[in-house]
């Protein structure tokens, strides 16, 4: 039985639109849907999760076990891949019946293609990049996001339901409850859609280096490397590291490395044991990305920079000529290490 | 029958991404401090701009760019002009000030909608400034047409099926998409070309109509900040001090600087 039944409730209940792959649940889902439970809990509604996909059997109890009253599935060949037209069409009709008081949608590749397709149909707002989600004492859905050197706080005051998007790691994993259960409300695939634009294929890509999401090590630079040139030498301090390789957006405009590897708000938001960062500024778009780091340094040539109040150690020099001296530092230190 | 492939870009115009970080919000008014920093077109619509015009030498086609904006952001408009778009449509309007992403989304498929007959949209996946990567979706929902976001290769373009990848944070997805259709693209697509002197002089002759709130026949209510679905309640101004770290500054020659960073990494279990 569902923790709660939405008879009675003040209001609407607290949706998040969850997304697998390979028939697990995505981390991003995870951690919105234990976020949204505590929202649902303050409101007084219920927690239920869309899931679309195929093969799911079973796919469903870690959404239960993270918290969700009801998961309305869709399992079907036709929803085996991402298709935009139907996932659309599917999440609009139902959020057309049920009235969700809140949607949450995680930053992930398919969730910020559907998430604003599905909130210009609704005529809604969505809020990108948040970095927390609270309730004000009115229950409306305060999205918090970075801006200027500030903590903006956007709202959907008069149009419902309230999205809002998130990245993995902005909430921690939930406390999994593995005996919760909760209803499954199996959702019908439409007759007829227009067919104008189909996923034919996913092709997946290995990608190079050590991935950010789980790296003990990150190393990211900035504006600060200058050029290609000293853009790699932050690389090769990222090697012998054996760290995963960040990046703040001024490094991935200049065209230094792909937009895969952004740390911040509308980058990824990561939790290393340790962070470097060579050559950036210590903006908080770049900032939040990293705040919740064990031990942070940062090398910047301008002894003025606001990084240095943000990390536990820090080096003024140019990152250029610095980091190569560093990585040598670092390979005798190995040879000492391994000669004693 | 051959048609003319008509291709409209929306483009926008931001605050120089190497100053913008000079914007501060003035902590007793509260009001965004630009400190002049000078707009330029916004990085990944660089890229829609070229796929735009590498089209057009390769078929029959026509490019028209359009971006909501303040009436500075002509020089965008007209550089693209230059760079090889024919036409440039600005939304230019008072009443257009304060949109969020779909007020903007809104404006802009008026705009579209007004140009007439189009085959194809395309922009930039996000833009530098805010950063949501929906106003491209949303013009596509809007105007009731299909949408492929983070395009970063057109493997087939005959005819009005085509085929696109579409990067994916682990690889790409392969769509089919059916014309008329808005594909927003990555960087990966192409290297945008730079602005010619012979660009830069047609460009004068071209031309950049500009359309208000009139020219579009909307309410105002539903541009701008009163068309907006959300709005900015409460700032909080957040400073780098505020950070709970106390830094220890390693200091020295280089070299030993390096080794007492190395030392405290090592200390830290890190190395």
């Amino acid at each position: 039985m569902p923790m709660h039944d939405n008879m009675g409730a003040r209001c609407g209940p607290v949706w998040v639109i969850a997304e697998q792959m390979d028939g697990r649940i995505r981390t991003a889902s995870l951690q919105l849907v234990g976020h949204a439970r505590k929202l649902a809990n303050q409101l007084g509604t219920c927690l239920e999760v869309v899931l679309l996909g195929d093969n799911l059997v079973g796919v469903t109890q870690p959404l239960f076990a993270a918290g969700a009253d009801r998961v309305y599935l869709g399992n079907d060949p036709d929803l085996a891949l991402y298709q935009p037209e139907i996932y659309t069409q599917m999440v609009v009709k139902l959020a057309t019946e049920q009235e969700p008081e809140i949607m949450l949608v995680g930053s992930t590749s398919m969730g910020r293609e559907l998430a604003p397709l599905v909130a210009a149909r609704l005529q809604t707002g969505l809020t990108a990049h948040c970095t927390d989600l609270v309730l004000d004492e009115n229950g409306i859905l305060e999205q918090i996001v970075p801006a200027y050197g500030g903590l903006l706080s956007i709202v959907c005051p008069d149009r419902r339901p309230q999205m809002a998007m998130a990245a993995r790691g902005v909430f921690p994993m939930p406390q999994f409850d593995e005996d919760s259960t909760g209803e499954v409300v199996p959702l019908d695939v439409p007759d007829e859609v227009p067919g104008r634009v189909q996923t034919l294929e996913v092709i997946r890509e290995e990608p190079e280096g050590v991935p950010l999401g789980s790296a003990p090590i990150v190393v990211a630079g900035g504006a600060g490397a200058g050029d290609l040139d000293g853009w790699s030498r932050i690389a090769d301090l990222a090697k012998v590291l054996n760290a995963a390789l960040g990046s703040t957006r001024p490094a991935v405009d200049e065209g230094w490395i792909g937009l895969e590897t952004m740390i911040g708000q509308s980058g990824k938001v990561v939790s290393p044991e340790l962070y470097i960062g060579v050559g950036l500024s210590g903006e908080m778009q770049h900032m939040v990305g990293i705040a919740g780091a064990r031990v942070m340094v940062a090398i910047n040539s301008d002894a003025k920079s606001p990084v240095f109040e943000q990390v536990d150690y820090g080096v003024v020099d140019d990152c250029k000529e610095f980091v190569p001296v560093l990585v040598e530092k670092i390979k005798e230190h190995r040879e000492k290490a391994l000669s004693r | 029958m051959v048609t003319v492939l008509r291709i409209i870009v929306c483009v926008k115009a931001v605050p120089d991404p190497k100053e913008a970080t000079r914007i501060r919000i003035d902590p007793v008014s509260r009001t965004l401090l630009r400190c002049d920093v000078p707009l330029v077109t916004n990085h990944l619509d660089r890229n829609a701009v070229e796929a735009a015009v590498q089209l057009k030498e390769e078929l029959d086609a026509h490019v028209a760019v359009i971006s909501m904006g303040p009436p500075p952001a002509e020089t965008i408009v007209r550089e693209c002009l230059a760079l090889g778009a024919d036409e440039g449509i600005l939304l230019c309007d008072q009443a257009f000030g304060g949109a969020d992403a779909f007020a903007t989304a809104y404006t802009l498929a008026k705009g579209i909608e007004k140009m007439g007959r189009f085959d194809l949209v395309l922009c930039g996946m996000a833009s530098s400034d805010s950063g949501t990567a929906w106003v491209g979706p949303k013009i596509g929902a809007l105007l009731g047409i299909p949408v492929v976001t983070a395009v970063r290769e057109i493997v087939e373009h005959e005819g009005r099926l085509w085929k696109v990848k579409a990067s994916l944070e682990n690889g790409y997805r392969l769509v089919r998409v059916r014309l008329p259709a808005i594909l927003t693209v990555t960087r990966e697509l192409n290297t945008p070309r730079a602005l010619s002197f012979s660009g830069i002089v047609s460009a004068r002759e071209k031309e950049i109509t500009e359309w208000g709130i009139n020219d579009l026949g909307v309410q105002e209510e539903a541009v701008g900040l009163r068309g907006s679905p959300t709005i900015a309640a409460n700032l909080t101004i957040m400073n780098s001090k505020d950070s709970k770290r106390a830094v220890e500054m390693i200091t020295g020659t280089r070299e030993e600087a390096a080794e007492r960073l190395v030392e405290k990494l090592a200390a830290a279990g890190m190395l």
